[in-house]
């Protein structure tokens, strides 16, 4: 693997062989040439390779842009825009909107959001200020494990574990207290499965935490800290500090945390399939059963037997792709301004 | 000075109540790390057998394990980390040696973080146009490359990150040897970094090993034993998905069994990179 360079002649080697010096030092100097051409060589070809390298992280992005929309392109043809506005799904009448999955995807994220916001910022608060210094190493590393778990076994465990925990203990109690308050009572109302709408997003809710912590933690850390020293020498108490202090100071990376995290609640699949009960309706109760871009996707795409179902479930993805890809653009902008900001 | 002894009680009661919900915060998380862990074993450990590892997958009804789905498994993780890793390793190159402030990097890093937390079912989509669809079949090489889709970006993100962290002291002592600077990369600046690489292959593998979105229709499932990569081939999270949706009770156990081997996997894989981090930080 090294390369080798000729060794230049030694001092002992020009006086002993002072007759032979032109002739060995030219052979010497094209010896040297000839290392230099081929380290060039492979300078050239080293740095093609890890061109060509970067390239296809490219192609990948534009091989999965122009597949999608190829394979899309029947069910753009045949439904046009009112795909996205179509709440009917009948395959066997080959119909195919949208409107179901997109409601089930945005109102998922949107609960998952609500849930794992405070409680991630809560969280990063809690490890970067309150808890004792011995207890953040494992607390810190307890969370992040939650991102580590697969998010099969977030399903497997969502299904048989908690579905039916949170129908008994949670869902029946609620719509039994609630279920006939007028705006409440329809949003948590009508009959319990356990799985369901809200269900999957409090799942997701658990899944993005970790994000949303690790986030904010990295941003808390770069709080000044004669900023919260002033703060504190003023008399502030430490919820003060924090929420007129250190959250304006670095909002925009808890901000662009937030929309990495909602990019993945976007995309998650599997465990929303397990547990949103895959009903292509849209129920204006939260508990009753939905479904995603995602799960449809799963569900159904190996058992879709024409190609016109193929291409709408293609299309989903499609739509799936753009809304991750703006959300993730944007997160991505905002974070990149603050590192931006921390360079100077 | 007259203290106002309503707004100071106000405010410690604010403070009281703010630390009191920070610290639920973390009790609300840690509550479902343990209610997830200690049903995953529970539920995993009676399921665990010898013929869990000895066995392929059954009909319903009948006893069975899950070998041919953690062959599958370990085949397809291979194979992606083997076509993945280089061309991660080298992308990841190019941005932090060659390129590092270029307008093609800066495209690059962008749609490389797009692809990182981009959704995974999309990645099973494109496959499955690219190579499902001319191949008229599901198959194990499909799904080898779906998983590699996933593999590369993890593989640039860090290669970059720890490129990035080697001090340009030692590349500039290399080159003014007269090291080539294909020499540099390679006997310096890559074996500085090795143990955070090593790291971004490990948390890339954890990552596929517990991915199924990308597996469902590429190398779609397997229910015997198969070693021909070019027909479809088990995976454990496809039959955990599988079976774990099916209304057998056997068939539920052994998706808690592979749940828990595959949780484990992903666990020990994550510690070992996060001992290397360590490692390397001392």
């Amino acid at each position: 693997m090294a390369l080798r360079f000729p060794p230049g002649p030694s001092l002992t080697d020009i006086s002993l062989q002072e007759n032979q010096q032109s002739q060995s030092s030219l052979a010497d100097l094209s010896a040297r040439i000839e290392t230099a051409r081929r380290a060039g060589a492979g300078d050239v070809r080293f740095r093609l390779t890890s061109l060509l390298a970067a390239i296809a992280v490219l192609a990948i992005f534009a091989g999965v842009i122009a597949s999608l929309v190829i394979g899309a392109m029947p069910a753009i043809k045949a439904f046009g825009f009112g795909f996205i506005v179509d709440e009917a799904w009948h395959p066997t009448r080959e119909h195919f909107g949208a409107l179901a999955p997109i409601y089930g995807t945005l109102v998922t994220s949107t609960l998952a959001m609500l849930i794992a916001l405070p409680v991630g910022i809560g969280v990063a608060i809690f490890l970067t200020e309150l808890c004792p210094r011995p207890l953040r190493r494992p607390i810190g590393i307890a969370i992040e494990l939650l991102a580590g778990i697969p998010s099969n076994i977030y399903g497997i465990w969502g299904l048989f574990v908690f579905a039916p925990w949170f129908q008994t203990h949670v869902q029946e109690p609620v719509v039994s207290v609630i279920g006939d308050v007028p705006v409440l009572g329809t949003l948590f109302g009508g009959s319990t499965f356990g799985i369901g709408i809200f269900t999957a997003g409090l799942i997701l809710s658990i899944m993005i935490l970790p994000f949303i912590s690790a986030v904010t933690r990295d941003v808390l850390e770069t709080v000044p800290s004669v900023l919260k020293e002033a703060s504190y020498g003023l008399g502030s108490t430490s919820w003060e500090v924090m929420w007129k202090v250190c959250l304006p100071f670095c909002s925009t990376g808890v901000v662009g945390g937030a929309m990495l995290a909602l990019g993945r609640a976007l995309g998650e699949t599997m465990a929303v399939t397990f547990v949103i009960g895959n009903s292509h309706r849209i129920d204006p109760s939260l508990f009753a059963p939905g479904t995603s871009i995602s799960a449809t996707i799963a569900n159904e795409f190996t058992e879709a037997t024409t190609p016109l179902y193929t291409a709408s479930l293609i299309e989903l993805g499609l739509l799936l792709f753009g809304i991750t890809f703006i959300v993730l653009s944007c997160a991505q902008l905002l974070l990149h301004r603050l590192e931006k900001a921390k360079g100077k | 000075m007259i203290l106002n002894q309503a707004l100071y009680i106000r405010r410690k009661l604010a403070n009281a109540i703010f630390i009191a919900l920070s610290l639920g915060a973390a009790l609300f998380g840690l509550v479902w790390l343990a209610f997830i862990l200690f049903a995953l074993f529970k539920e995993g450990i009676s399921a665990m057998s010898i013929s869990l590892f000895t066995e392929i997958t059954p009909p319903p009804g009948s006893a069975g394990g899950l070998l041919n789905a953690i062959f599958g498994s370990l085949v397809m993780s291979l194979g992606a980390v083997l076509i993945g890793t280089p061309i991660g390793l080298f992308a990841g190159t190019y941005l932090a040696e060659y390129a590092r402030y270029g307008k093609l990097s800066a495209v690059v890093r962008f749609v490389n973080d797009i692809l990182l937390s981009g959704p995974s079912i999309v990645t099973g989509l494109f496959i499955y146009e690219l190579v499902v669809v001319p191949m008229h079949g599901f198959s194990a090489i499909a799904g080898c490359l779906s998983l590699a889709v996933i593999v590369i970006p993890v593989v640039v993100r860090t290669t970059e990150n720890m490129l990035l962290l080697v001090p340009n002291g030692l590349r500039e002592a290399a080159s003014a040897l007269g090291a080539p600077q294909n020499f540099v990369i390679r006997s310096v600046t890559w074996k500085a970094a090795r143990a955070g690489i090593v790291t971004g292959v490990l948390l890339a593998i954890a990552r596929i090993s517990g991915e199924t979105a990308p597996l469902l229709f590429t190398a779609l499932g397997n229910n015997s034993m198969s070693t021909d990569i070019t027909k479809p081939m088990a995976s454990l999270p496809a039959v955990i998905f599988q079976f774990a949706l099916s209304p057998y009770q056997d068939w539920h156990t052994l998706a808690w069994g592979g749940a828990l081997l595959v949780t484990a996997t992903v666990l020990l894989l994550s510690i070992l990179a996060r001992i290397l981090e360590n490692q390397k930080r001392t």
